[in-house]
């Protein structure tokens, strides 16, 4: 499916989602509460089939996170972008590593490194940090005056 | 250090003529030294992008084996010069300690590249990476560049030789002034 076809079709799948203009691929905003029914709906739905979480990643904007999934199709070869805003005091998401297994690794490292909770993980522990870690290296207030030097 | 590149060192001592032949005079450190700065084993050990530099130096273009470097080793109870190629993070810290520690002394290090010396690009505002390696291990030879080319690497090499010939081990001048700590 093109750009165009894409986001004309795929608000039956998600109620309520919004979409953004510019960027590379169609960008798709969804709830966190909706994040669980819609991943399923893109990867099993014939004619989109976003079998590929080809990344998987976390924005700090200060004022809020932001999850961001980047999906494709082996089949239809199109691609696309899911967006999710969560509250930075409170960062809590549904995991997705049930439709896509390779999403377990790298919400575990977006879990030590943004400290994004996600409901229903089977193995949530840190990833590459040590296990005792104070702290969420990648927000933008993290401190560490013993190893950071600032400029 | 100035490495002459026209002139290799010739074996240390002097020949002293005689009939149907010549006795070599030397001095038996020296001949050591010789030795063993011409037989450097590498552990293999890269931590980055610098290690892509010392593949290359080790390949056909570069070819370190002229310098008597071939021979790479996967443990380092086998290596005599660990060369450190790339960054060291906190977590790699103590594995780098250790292995330099299994070395059989004597043992050489060579600090490759902005990373192994200073943390490089990642000095400032890095929560993960060692400022410098020389912070674990001590460091003989330094090289600049971010990554250094091959010919920088063989250059840091033959000062490491030249270094090695010129003098004692850093286990014989700990012996003989203990009161100097390294």
């Amino acid at each position: 499916m093109t750009r165009e076809e894409l986001q004309n079709s795929l608000p039956d799948l998600a109620p309520g989602a919004t979409f953004e203009e510019g960027g590379e691929w169609l960008n798709m905003n969804v709830t966190a509460e909706s994040w669980k029914a819609v991943s399923h709906a893109l990867k099993f739905t014939a004619g989109f089939d976003f079998d590929y979480l080809f990344c998987l990643t976390c924005v700090d904007w200060k004022t809020h996170l932001t999850m961001v999934y980047h999906l494709t199709s082996t089949t239809h070869r199109h691609n696309m972008v899911v967006k999710i805003k969560l509250d930075r005091t409170k960062p809590e998401v549904e995991t997705v590593c049930d439709t896509w297994r390779t999403a377990e690794f790298h919400e575990r490292e977006v879990f030590e490194l943004f400290g994004v909770v996600f409901l229903n993980h089977p193995d949530l522990r840190n990833l590459i940090l040590p296990d005792v870690w104070d702290g969420f290296p990648l927000r933008k207030d993290y401190e560490d005056p013993i190893n950071m030097i600032k400029l | 250090m100035d490495v002459n590149p026209k002139a290799p060192a010739p074996f240390p001592g002097e020949v002293i003529q005689t009939p149907g032949g010549g006795i070599l005079v030397s001095r038996m450190d020296q001949v050591i030294n010789w030795a063993r700065s011409n037989s450097l084993w590498p552990l293999v050990f890269g931590t980055s992008c610098c290690a892509i530099e010392m593949m290359s130096t080790a390949a056909a273009k570069y070819d370190w084996s002229r310098f008597g470097f071939e021979v790479a080793r996967a443990t380092p109870r086998q290596a005599d010069v660990i060369i450190i190629a790339g960054t060291i993070v906190n977590k790699m810290a103590p594995v780098l300690k250790r292995l330099y520690d299994q070395m059989a002394e004597p043992k050489y290090v060579i600090a490759m590249g902005a990373c192994a010396t200073s943390g490089g690009p990642f000095f400032y505002n890095t929560y993960s990476v060692v400022k410098g390696a020389d912070h674990i291990i001590p460091v003989d030879v330094y090289i600049a560049g971010c990554p250094p080319r091959p010919e920088a690497l063989i250059h840091a090499m033959l000062s490491l030789q030249e270094k090695i010939k010129s003098g004692m081990t850093r286990e014989q001048i700990k012996m003989e002034k203990p009161e100097q700590s390294f």
